[in-house]
């Protein structure tokens, strides 16, 4: 997670990563989520109400359908969301559990705001 | 991984699922791995809603919940053939030989068959698994369909609980049923003679035959039909022959291997299920424990928690003489119930009856001798006592017996039982549990299901769920989710008198958070229908649900349908080839829909535009498949061809579809206009449906198809167009005012106080003086119709939106692919379907569906 507002990107995580650029900031809607494509690598990047930026893997995992990018934004008891578009199970946007199935969940990326630009961390 | 043993289950029925998913719960550590041995080829199904089948449920529905694990190792249509104790392992019909640490014998029961001739005949059948409803939906469909006079029929054997159950699904499946039985009365273990007599008439009255104290003595082919022979020497002809005559501990296993059996069959086990092999154990309805089997399945959920409790070193032990054998039939239409000491078998017990042959109803409670505590009881004609009388079995009663089931005596809520009651007997969950679970945030009945199983089986302790949430002060509310305390009458109600025309602004005055997937589309809906321009402009885009967000439905691939209005169903040969081509040049699958128009299948996100400038170019417009909004005006062709029709059916057809298209409402709309009375366009199953007269039109409202089918009534008779158009708009803004989200006309008008009369004093009459407002509200919608597709191809900020990747625009999602099926392509399939089931929804509840 991080905030809109222009800070330096700050990668604490010990592993090398490299960050990929996904699109400028003003490309995401509120609220709206869009799909990013690396290699083989789907990646749905959500910006909420608030401006924070977060990113899960796209693949709903009850589908199959690369398509959470797709869902609606919104919270549950506070912790931001994101509902499957399919199915419309909730994931958490801060860590991608499933809030509605047990030991269900997407992958997390990194993410940061670089220069105007929305970067995704990759491994 | 060394000290992990190795359980093997025999049986994937209702309660071999049941111990592995309580095993897989618990052993967190992974203490044990789990094979199961399945006879049936397909996942474990709730099968005491197996009648279900024949009405409309899939077999997905019935599925209980995936044990998809790494430690489970599943392994469907390989049964268990032989058990060696000594060298603790079992042979499977594939050849397999698996070693155990611990077995465990959930084979179930097999149908009992009485030995008369001719039951070996093609088209007898039993009713136990889904293969056997399959079999049996076969047979009955040749039946039905064999050209001949006469009607189809079938004779049940058997006139207990499942016979009872089959007769009616013979029913469904359009044969007329007998039921032979060879007691005096109907479910002769539930019900004493009282009960049984009245529920003989109630059955009957649902157009089954009944036959009582006769048994079947044999059956024989005749032409292309059976003929069953009673006891009486009297003749039954019948197509299908079902025998529902009891069923049989599934014990071979362990009579073979030697385990010791009950008296009376079955796998002798003691109260902690284990047979007299220390590693064998024996669970559900092939367990006889400590002699005694039961034909049910909340014993058997309850030896299976036992069992899985001893398997990680736990005492749980049975205690039979409370378990619970309960019943209420289900489905066919008479309520029946029967709990307790139903015969008043205890020593000293008093019946108390109050029958009611007018009313059709029988009730009997049993009691102690003193009168005081209630041992069980009998409901016949009117079961609704059921959920809170089974609780209270063994306790001190609150009231008198009498005035308890007298009519019009005391209402009995939740509060009325203690703590230590059971409220959900086929899992076991006491009040006390649920009131914990209701302190600890649960404040609906899925909460309640998702956090305690309670409610997860029969279904029958759900109305005792509601019940104790109102009287825990829960207040079982219409609010539209967490975000919102409002139904969506009284937001539909703010958001038109404050003029707050964003969800922003609405959520932070009147709400909380930053919504959902429940209340963004619900407000969405209702910004829409108040008049908020294109349903994508602005942050409006961002609350649309699924389908909505790209003007398209979302398939199970990612990729989405292509609906073009064809409003009546009318379409010149132009637009078909032009259909046509745009189908073939963009490589979609064609279909000719339900709603008279086509549906093309597999356009990726960013073929979208491409597609609908083809269309739109060509003349079409959105076809609105995708909004909570008019699907279609079904049409039949009507007095331009046909010898009798009345009126131009087509041209009203295509008039009403023209005025209400892209009317947002809180669910979809339909409709349908028959040229006569013979009703070839299914007007009365519409949500509006118009029938043409000599004199003028018709008009019926609150129909549809669907999971609960419902005819429209009539609201207005042989009335001229102006009167006719100007009833519809009424009732559609009266409804987009009042309804609840995702309740369509049938169930807002039954809810509706005063019903059909109340909406015709509403929308006639002008009772509540609102019909101008109405009517403006309509002019306002037509007025302002404009096709969402063209409002996007013109914006290039909408357009944006419609790339598979923000950072690769062009590039197809790699996940998506397609096969050829009969000529078109389709979907491939993905590992692991067909897997369309919501998560966490319970096995009766309704399915929300999009
Ligand atoms: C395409 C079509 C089936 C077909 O190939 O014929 C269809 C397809 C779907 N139907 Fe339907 N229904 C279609 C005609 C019907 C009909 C027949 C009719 O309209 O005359 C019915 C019964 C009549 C009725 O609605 O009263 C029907 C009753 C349903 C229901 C049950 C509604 C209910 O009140 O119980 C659902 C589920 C829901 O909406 O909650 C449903 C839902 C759906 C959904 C939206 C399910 C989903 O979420 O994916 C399907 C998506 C369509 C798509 O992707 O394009 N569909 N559906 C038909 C499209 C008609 C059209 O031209 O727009
Ligand atoms: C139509 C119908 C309606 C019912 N209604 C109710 C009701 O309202 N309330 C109620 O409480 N109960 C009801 N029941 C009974 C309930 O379904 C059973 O009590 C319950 O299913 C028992 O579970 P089980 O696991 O012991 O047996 P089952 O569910 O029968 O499962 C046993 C499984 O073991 C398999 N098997 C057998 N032998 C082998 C082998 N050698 N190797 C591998 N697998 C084997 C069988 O194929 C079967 O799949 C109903 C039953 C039917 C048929
Ligand atoms: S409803 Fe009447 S007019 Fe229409 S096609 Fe049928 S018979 Fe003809
Ligand atoms: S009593 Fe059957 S589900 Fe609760």
């Amino acid at each position: 997670m991080t905030t809109t507002d222009e800070r330096p990107a700050t990668d604490t995580t010990p592993t090398a990563r490299r960050w990929e650029t996904a699109c400028p900031l003003e490309r995401l809607q509120p609220e709206r989520g869009v799909a990013a494509l690396f290699g083989e690598e789907q990646v749905a990047i959500f910006r909420t109400h608030g401006g924070e930026l977060y990113a899960l893997g796209n693949v709903d995992p009850r589908s199959g359908a690369a398509v959470l990018s797709r869902g609606i934004v919104g919270d549950r008891g506070g912790e931001p969301t994101v509902a499957s578009p399919v199915y419309k199970e909730s994931f958490s946007l801060v860590d991608g559990r499933c809030l509605d199935a047990r030991g269900v969940s997407v992958p997390v990326y990194p993410v940061r705001l670089h220069d105007g630009l929305v970067q995704i961390g990759l491994r | 991984m060394t000290d992990t043993r190795h359980l093997v289950v025999v049986g994937n029925g209702m309660v071999g699922h049941r111990l592995v998913s309580a095993l897989r719960d618990r052993d967190g550590r992974g203490d044990w791995r789990i094979t199961v041995l399945g006879e049936e080829t397909r996942q474990a199904y709730d099968r005491v809603a197996l009648s279900s089948y024949v009405d409309g449920k899939s077999e997905e529905e019935l599925r209980l919940a995936e044990l998809a694990d790494p430690l489970v190792d599943l392994r469907l249509g390989d049964p268990a053939v032989t058990v060696d104790r000594e060298r603790r392992t079992v042979r499977t019909a594939s050849g397999a030989e698996l070693t155990y640490d611990a077995l465990v014998l959930a084979t179930g029961s097999v149908p009992f068959v009485p030995p008369v001739p001719g039951r070996d005949l093609p088209n007898c059948f039993v009713y136990r698994t889904l293969d056997d409803l399959d079999a049996i939906k076969a047979a009955a469909a040749a039946a039905v369909a064999r050209p001949g006079p006469g009607r189809r029929s079938a004779v049940v054997v058997g006139g207990g609980l499942l016979g009872l159950e089959a007769a009616r699904a013979m029913r469904l499946l359009g044969l007329s049923p007998q039921v032979v039985e060879i007691a005096p009365r109907l479910m002769p273990v539930q019900v004493d003679d009282g009960g049984g007599a009245l529920l003989k008439d109630l059955v009957t009255s649902q157009d089954i035959a009944v036959r009582t104290g006769v048994a079947v003595s044999g059956i024989r082919e005749e032409k292309d039909r059976l003929v069953a022979t009673l006891s009486d020497e009297v003749e039954l002809d019948a197509d299908v022959v079902v025998f529902s005559a009891g069923i049989r501990a599934a014990d071979s296993l362990a009579r073979e291997s030697g385990l010791r059996l009950g008296e009376r069959g079955g796998v002798w086990v003691d109260a902690t299920c284990r047979t007299d092999d220390e590693n064998v154990w024996a669970i559900g309805e092939v367990a006889a424990l400590e002699g005694r089997t039961y034909g049910l399945v909340a014993p058997g959920y309850a030896m299976a928690e036992v069992v899985a409790d001893r398997l990680l070193g736990g005492q749980a032990r049975m205690t039979p003489e409370e378990l619970d054998m309960s019943t209420k039939l289900k489905l066919l239409g008479v309520e029946v119930a029967s709990f307790g000491d139903a015969h008043a078998a205890t020593e000293g017990a008093l019946e108390v009856v109050v029958n009611d042959p007018v009313a059709g109803t029988y009730s009997k409670l049993v009691v102690s001798d003193d009168a005081q505590t209630l041992l069980g009881g009998v409901l016949v004609g009117d079961a609704s006592k059921y959920s809170t009388l089974r609780p209270m079995v063994g306790m001190k009663l609150p009231a008198d017996p009498v005035a308890m089931i007298a009519p019009g005596g005391v209402e009995l809520g939740a509060d009325a039982l203690p703590d230590s009651a059971q409220i959900c007997s086929c899992n076991a969950v006491t009040k006390g549990a649920l009131k914990e679970a209701i302190g600890g945030g649960a404040c609906t009945v899925p909460d309640l299901k998702a956090c305690t199983k309670a409610g997860t089986s029969c279904g029958s302790c759900v109305p005792l769920l509601k019940k104790l949430l109102v009287d825990e002060g829960v207040e079982v509310s219409k609010a539209l989710c967490e975000h919102f305390g409002f139904s969506r009458a009284e937001l539909f109600q703010i958001i038109a008198s404050t003029g707050l025309r964003t969800f922003t602004e609405v959520v932070e005055k009147h709400g909380r958070g930053r919504g959902c997937d429940l209340c963004k589309p619900a407000v969405a809906s209702i910004l829409a229908s108040l008049g908020n321009g294109h349903i994508h402009e602005g942050e409006q885009a961002a609350l649309q649900d699924t389908n909505d967000h790209f003007l398209a439905n979302m398939q199970r691939n990612g990729t989405y349908s292509v609906v073009p209005r064809i409003a009546g169903g009318e379409i010149t040969p132009e637009g078909l080839i032009v259909i046509g081509e745009v189908a073939r040049d963009f490589g979609l699958y064609t279909k000719i829909t339900g709603g008279q128009r086509i549906d093309m299948f597999g356009a990726r996100v960013e073929q979208l535009p491409a597609i609908w400038r083809r269309l739109v170019d060509a003349g079409f417009e959105s076809g609105h498949a995708y909004g909570k909004s008019l699907r279609t005006v079904k049409s039949c062709v009507g007095s331009s061809w046909c010898r009798y029709g009345v009126q131009d059916s087509v041209g009203m057809a295509v008039l009403l579809e023209l005025r209400y298209r892209g009317l947002r409402s809180p669910h979809k709309l339909k409709s349908g206009v028959s040229g006569c009375a013979r009703e070839c366009a299914e007007a009365r199953s519409k949500d509006f449906g118009v029938i043409a007269t000599e004199k003028g039109w018709n008009l019926y409202v609150g129909g549809n198809g669907g999971a609960t089918p419902r005819h429209a009534q009539l609201i207005v008779q042989d009335v001229d167009q102006e009167t006719l158009i100007r009833t519809i708009d009424r009732f559609l803004m009266f409804y987009i005012r009042t309804a609840d989200r995702l309740q369509r006309t049938a169930p807002w008008l039954e809810e509706l106080e005063g019903g059909l009369d109340h909406l015709r004093e509403v929308i006639v009459d002008d009772k509540l003086g609102i019909c101008a407002e109405l009517d403006a509200a309509m002019a306002l919608h037509v007025e302002n119709y404009a096709d969402e597709w063209r409002g996007v191809l013109e914006d290039p900020k909408k357009l944006e939106r419609y790339v598979s990747f923000v950072n690769e625009p062009g590039t197809p999602d790699p996940t998506i692919s397609f096969v050829t099926e009969r000529g078109q392509p389709v979907p491939t399939p993905r590992a692991g379907d067909p897997e369309p089931v919501l998560i966490g929804v319970p096995a009766f509840g309704r399915q929300e569906v999009q």
